[in-house]
């Protein structure tokens, strides 16, 4: 990240912990993270390492013991519940393991409800739903419920979803964990288009396939970041050099 | 080129070699394209010498090996049924590795948890072309199916890389 350009994502001295003294824990362990806007960041490391904790701090969904938090040059981390709850539902996308898709309602619908909770029109969420279930290849499923999609179908709804209202940053937690290899590589490509339309994307996940699709990817250890790797540029160039053809 | 898939490709019937390694491109789609055009000929040429190919030059056409149309013997035949009875396998190659971290740390040459995580860069970037390449390719492409294999055991090897850096970092905590 160079001087002058604003982070999309900004944490300083980020710090999560349950319990108090003997039972403290240190879930999130003096973070400093920033994202550019339209980056592709993953955030990599064993279950119980705090990713996902991080992710919910990063998004709103939980409040940090400590530490100071920007979104696009706003300070978060010390707005009312009001403010962060308008937040969660205008700024930030979120794309969850288990989907959580409303199984009542079809695959339109629910891509509809956030537009509608932001305060549009039936008639614009309506049109939004459409063209975003295009998007991700879905226009045909629009009627479906939940239940009638494959786990793959079912994540680019809730992936359409957390585009709604636009969001300046999509955060996603173990977005292929529920997925065979063909729904992951439909979920990885529509990341790869989402990218290529330059939305800044968080993704914290065990999957390596991902992992090694981001532009940054970062590991972490009991709370705290580790390792940083910067993945663009300076590949191995052919693909055959992939396997041992000669014999 | 493996000389066993050069015969295997001739068991449905003669072909050219140009066929051959049309067919090859299609099987390996981008994992191909380290394939030299000329290996095919000299695999051929080889097999004609071992008596496990002949080779029917076309009326009027010059005696060169494109122009060729290859057949198996039986004694190819034979050999084809033997290597699809096989069931040999590539085996990992990890000792290497594992011999590297612990000569490294005994010596203090070099930090084995350093070593891993470039080790760990270099799958991760293998694993990233892979895996771009298997987003590129068509529905219901024959080389989908090698690039999820080779996806799979890169992902199985960053997995070993990861057992490795836990057990790394461990001993070096306790120094």
């Amino acid at each position: 990240m160079t001087a002058g350009t604003q982070s999309m994502v900004r944490a300083r001295g980020l710090r999560k912990e349950y319990g108090s003294q003997a039972t403290l824990v240190r879930a999130v362990d003096g973070v400093d993270l920033d994202v550019a806007p339209g980056e592709t960041l993953a955030v990599m490391g064993p279950s119980g390492c705090g990713k996902s904790t991080l992710l919910h701090l990063l998004g709103g969904l939980d409040r940090a013991s400590a530490g100071e938090l920007w979104l696009a040059g706003r300070r978060i981390d010390t707005m009312s519940e009001r403010g962060m709850a308008a937040l969660r539902r205008d700024a930030v996308g979120f794309v969850f393991q288990a989907f959580h898709l409303m199984d009542e309602l079809t695959a339109a619908e629910n891509v509809e409800l956030p537009v509608l909770l932001a305060g549009r029109s039936p008639r614009v969420a309506r049109r939004r739903a459409g063209e975003l279930l295009e998007r991700v290849g879905l226009a045909d499923r629009a009627r479906h419920l939940p239940s009638q999609l494959s786990g793959g179908q079912r994540q680019r709804v809730a992936i359409a979803r957390a585009l709604a209202n636009r969001p300046m940053v999509v955060l996603a937690d173990e977005p292929t964990g529920n997925l065979d290899s063909e729904a992951t590589l439909d979920v990885l490509r529509l990341f790869e288009s989402l990218h290529e339309a330059g939305q800044t994307l968080v993704i914290v996940t065990h999957d390596s396939r991902i992992a090694a699709t981001a532009d940054r990817l970062i590991s972490m250890r009991d709370g705290a970041f580790i390792d940083e790797t910067r993945l663009t540029g300076g590949t191995s160039g052919r693909l055959g050099a992939l396997l041992d053809l000669d014999g | 080129m493996q000389q066993e898939v050069v015969l295997a490709l001739l068991a449905k019937e003669p072909s050219h070699g140009y066929q051959l390694r049309a067919r090859l491109r299609q099987a390996l789609g981008p994992l191909g394209d380290a394939m030299n055009d000329g290996q095919i000929y000299v695999t051929l040429t080889r097999l004609e010498k071992a008596g496990q190919v002949s080779s029917e030059r076309a009326a009027g056409m010059p005696d060169r090996p494109d122009r060729k149309m290859y057949a198996l013997t039986a004694h190819g035949q034979q050999r084809v049924a033997s290597w699809l009875a096989e069931v040999s396998w590539p085996k990992p190659d990890l000792a290497e590795f594992h011999l590297k971290l612990l000569a490294a740390a005994a010596a203090r040459l070099a930090d084995p948890v350093a070593i891993i995580d470039a080790q760990r860069r270099e799958l991760l970037r293998r694993l990233r072309d892979a895996q771009r390449a298997a987003m590129a390719e068509p529905d219901g492409s024959e080389a989908a199916l090698l690039l999820e294999g080779v996806v799979l055991r890169l992902q199985a090897d960053l997995r070993w890389l990861e057992a490795c850096e836990r057990s790394w970092s461990g001993r070096k905590a306790r120094t």
